[in-house]
C-alpha cells in the first residue's frame, strides 16, 4: 500500500498588499471611476480605449491625451455564466462575466453582470453600471453592471371593513340559527333568498322574512378542476341550486357525491356545520349534498 | 340615431401574453397613432378623447385615465372613461359615437386598453369577499353552468364547442395582430387539452392578452379617408340578480340585438349581414349568441356552427379576425369587436377580409352577461 500524500496548506501574500504605480493613463480613469464616471483614451488613430491603455496595443504609440467620457451603459459583446461564485468574485450569487462594450468605446471592458439568470442576459443586452457608495478608485468602484429597468414591482393593498348591509345582515343572522331567509317581492311575486331589502327587478320593499326550506335542485353546475381556498379538493362542484320555494337559484358547493355523478335536477340539502360552530356565515353550511329522492324534471 | 357618425380611422396593438418594452401609456399611445395615421390625422384635430378598460384591480391603477390623459393627446379636450365590465370595449365606442350623433363633437378618439400581464385577471375576479354567499372561480367558473344549461336545452352534441375553438383560431392564422397562432389546430388538438371549468377546455377559453384597440369616430363633415357608416347604436343592461332572469340567452341581449336592428332596417340578421365580429370568450358562446342575437331560431344555433355557415368562408362569418378566443385584452376586446367590423366594411381587414362585406355587427357582453353593446356599421350612408 503506498501511504498517503503528505500535505500543508500555505499562502503566499505581501503584507499590506503591494503598492502599484498606475501612471497618469489608468490613474486617471480610477481616479474618474472614484468619481463615479467611466472614461477612455482616445489613440493616435482616434479610438478610444475603455479601459484606457497607456500604449495602444494597434500600433505601440503612446495614446493621446485626450480621455473621454463613455457609457455610463453598454452592451453585452460576449459573456459566460458563473453557477458557482468563489470567495474572490465580486457577487455571492449566480452571475456573469462579460465583454462590455460601454456608449462610445471601441473596445470592451470585462465586468461582472447580475442578471439573475443565464436566459435573461444574451448578446446585445444593454447593461448600466451599479456604483458602490463609497468609491476610492477602484475597479470595484463599480460592484456590477445590471440590465436596463424594464419593470418594477408595484405592491398595491388596501385595508377596510365591510359592514353587512341590513338585508344580509338578516340572512347570516337565519343562518346562524341554521335556516335560510327569503323574501317575497310584493309585485313582483317572486321569493328572494338570500333574503334582501329591495326587489332587484322592480326596485319595490321587499316585506316580511320568509322561512326557506333548505333543501332544493340543482338546476346547473360547473365541475372545477382549478383549486380554491373555499373548496375541500378538486374537481369540485359548485352549483346554482333551487332551493324549495325559492325564485332564484343560489351558487353553493355540492359535496358527498363524486363529481361526476352530479346532475342537473337532483334533489339536494343543506348539510350544516355542528349547532355549536356556527357564526354569521355561509360557512355554517358546509356543502349541499344528494338527498336520494328522485331528480326533477327542468 | 342622431347626426350621422363614421369609423375613419383605427389602430390596434400586436395582442401577445407580455409587452415588456412599454408602459401602460406607451400602449394605449401606438394604438391611438395609428388610428390617427389611418384616418390621416394628428391628435389636434381631435375634439374629445373617450377611454375605456376593465376594472382597475387588473392592473392596480386606479382611475387610470387621469394618468393616460397626456398619452392620448387629451390636454385641454373632454376626456372621460367607460366601465361596463367585459362589454367596456364596445359601451366605449358607443359613448364616443352619442358624442357625434348628438353634435357635441366632430372627431373623437377612442381607446380601450388591457394590460392583463400586471397581474391576473382571475384573481381580480374572485376576491372573495367577506359574507359573499357564492362560490366562483374567475370568468370560466361563471360562465360554465350556463353553457352546461345550454347544451342541455338544446341537446347539442359535445363536439361543437371545438369546433368554435378550431374556427376562430384558424382566422386567428390571417390576422397578423392576433395573440394565438397555433399552426395545425385541430379538433383532436382541442379536445386533448385539460378541462379547467367543465365543460369548458383549456384550448375553448380567451387567451390573456396586452393590448390596445383605437378608432377615430367622425361627423358627416369632417370625414377623412374611407369612412365605415354607423347605422345603428345600441346598448342594454340587467340586473344580474332577477328570478327568471334566463342566464343563457339574457333578455338584455335580445333587447339590445332587436334595437339595433331596428335602427339598421334588419329584419334577418342572418342573411342581411355580411360578417358579425361577436364576443365570444368561451367556444360555447357562439352557438349561444347565435340564438340571443337571432341569427338562428331558439335551439338551432349549434347546427349553424356545425354546418360551417360561421366560418370564414361560410355564408354569415363570425370572428374572421380571430375574435375574442384569439386575442383578449379585455377592456378592448370589445372595441377590438367593433373596429374589426369597421375594417371589414371598409375592405381594410387584410387576409381575413369577407369579399363585398357591406354590412357588419360589433358586439361586446360583459359581467355576468348582464351589459350589452352593439353597432351596424355600413359601407353606404345609412
Amino acid at each position: 500500500m503506498p501511504s498517503e500524500p503528505l500535505v500543508a496548506e500555505h499562502v503566499l501574500e505581501f503584507p499590506g498588499g503591494y503598492a502599484r504605480t498606475t501612471g497618469p493613463v489608468i490613474g486617471r480613469f480610477l481616479t474618474e471611476l472614484r468619481g463615479g464616471r467611466i472614461v477612455g483614451v482616445r489613440t493616435a488613430e482616434g479610438k478610444v480605449l475603455v479601459p484606457p491603455l497607456e500604449y495602444d496595443p494597434a500600433s505601440g504609440e503612446a495614446v493621446t491625451d485626450e480621455f473621454v467620457e463613455v457609457g455610463p451603459a453598454g452592451t453585452v459583446t460576449a459573456w459566460a455564466w458563473v453557477a458557482e461564485p468563489r470567495d474572490s468574485h465580486p457577487l455571492d450569487r449566480p452571475f456573469a462575466w462579460a465583454m462590455i462594450k460601454l456608449d462610445g468605446a471601441d473596445t470592451a471592458l470585462v465586468h461582472a453582470v447580475d442578471a439573475g439568470n443565464a436566459k435573461a442576459l444574451q448578446i446585445g443586452s444593454r447593461v448600466w453600471p451599479v456604483w458602490r457608495s463609497e468609491r476610492t478608485g477602484h475597479i470595484s468602484d463599480i460592484s456590477y453592471f445590471a440590465p436596463e429597468v424594464t419593470k418594477i414591482v408595484s405592491n398595491v393593498r388596501a385595508d377596510y371593513r365591510l359592514q353587512v348591509g341590513g338585508g344580509l345582515l338578516t340572512f347570516l343572522e337565519g343562518v346562524e340559527r341554521g335556516v335560510f331567509l327569503g323574501g317575497r317581492c310584493p309585485t313582483c311575486d317572486k321569493v328572494y333568498v338570500p333574503y334582501r331589502v329591495f326587489c332587484p327587478q322592480c326596485g319595490g320593499p321587499i316585506g316580511d322574512q320568509l322561512e326557506i326550506p333548505d333543501t332544493g335542485t340543482i338546476t346547473t353546475y360547473a365541475i372545477n378542476n382549478l383549486p380554491d381556498p373555499r373548496a375541500p379538493e378538486v374537481p369540485f362542484v359548485s352549483a346554482y341550486i333551487l332551493l324549495d320555494g325559492a325564485d332564484i337559484p343560489m351558487i353553493a358547493l355540492v359535496g358527498g357525491v363524486p363529481a361526476h355523478e352530479v346532475r342537473q335536477g337532483m334533489r339536494v340539502k343543506a348539510e350544516w356545520v355542528p349547532e355549536d360552530k356556527r357564526t354569521k356565515s355561509m360557512a355554517n353550511v358546509r356543502w349541499f349534498a344528494p338527498t336520494g329522492e328522485p331528480d326533477v324534471e327542468l | 340615431m342622431g347626426n350621422r357618425c363614421a369609423v375613419i380611422g383605427v389602430g390596434q396593438t400586436y395582442y401577445t401574453t407580455k409587452r415588456r418594452d412599454v408602459s401602460i401609456a406607451g400602449l394605449v399611445r401606438e394604438a391611438a397613432v395609428r388610428a390617427l395615421d389611418d384616418a390621416g390625422l394628428t391628435f389636434k384635430d381631435i375634439d374629445a378623447v373617450v377611454i375605456g378598460k376593465a376594472p382597475d384591480l387588473f392592473e392596480g391603477v386606479m382611475m387610470p385615465e387621469a394618468y393616460l390623459a397626456d398619452a392620448l393627446g387629451a390636454a385641454g379636450k373632454p376626456m372621460m372613461r367607460v366601465h361596463t365590465a367585459g362589454s367596456v370595449g364596445g359601451s366605449t365606442a358607443l359613448v364616443g359615437a352619442s358624442l357625434i350623433q348628438g353634435g357635441v363633437h366632430d372627431r373623437v378618439l377612442v381607446v380601450a386598453f388591457e394590460k392583463q400581464s400586471e397581474s391576473n385577471a382571475t384573481w381580480a375576479l374572485s376576491t372573495h369577499l367577506p359574507f359573499s354567499a357564492s362560490l366562483v372561480v374567475g370568468a370560466g367558473g361563471y360562465f360554465a353552468p350556463h353553457i352546461r344549461e345550454y347544451i342541455r336545452r338544446t341537446g347539442a352534441p359535445e363536439h361543437i364547442g371545438t369546433l368554435v375553438a378550431v374556427k376562430d383560431r384558424l382566422n386567428a392564422l390571417k390576422n397578423p395582430y392576433a395573440h394565438l397562432k397555433i399552426p395545425g389546430i385541430d379538433r383532436r388538438m382541442v379536445e386533448s387539452t385539460p378541462m379547467l371549468w367543465e365543460p369548458i377546455r383549456y384550448l375553448d377559453t380567451c387567451p390573456s392578452s396586452d393590448g390596445a384597440c383605437a378608432m377615430v369616430l367622425s361627423s358627416e363633415s369632417a370625414v377623412t379617408g374611407t369612412p365605415a357608416w354607423l347605422h345603428g347604436t345600441a346598448m342594454r343592461s340587467e340586473p344580474i340578480f332577477r328570478a327568471g332572469r334566463d342566464t343563457v340567452s339574457p333578455d338584455a341581449g335580445k333587447d339590445c340585438a332587436a334595437d339595433v336592428y331596428r335602427q339598421a332596417g334588419i329584419t334577418d340578421p342572418r342573411r342581411q349581414i355580411d360578417v358579425a365580429e361577436v364576443y365570444v370568450p368561451f367556444s360555447w358562446y357562439e352557438p349561444m349568441w347565435l340564438e340571443n342575437l337571432g341569427f338562428a331560431a331558439e335551439g338551432e344555433g349549434w347546427k349553424l356552427t356545425e354546418s360551417g355557415a360561421t366560418a370564414l368562408d361560410g355564408d354569415i362569418p363570425w370572428n374572421a379576425s380571430g375574435g375574442v378566443l384569439s386575442s383578449n385584452p379585455i377592456g378592448a376586446s370589445g372595441l377590438i369587436r367593433f373596429a374589426e367590423a369597421a375594417l371589414q366594411v371598409r375592405d381594410m381587414a387584410g387576409e381575413h377580409q369577407v369579399d363585398g362585406a357591406r354590412l357588419a355587427l360589433g358586439h361586446a357582453y360583459g359581467g355576468g352577461a348582464q351589459f350589452f353593446a352593439m353597432w351596424i356599421v355600413g359601407r353606404e350612408k345609412p
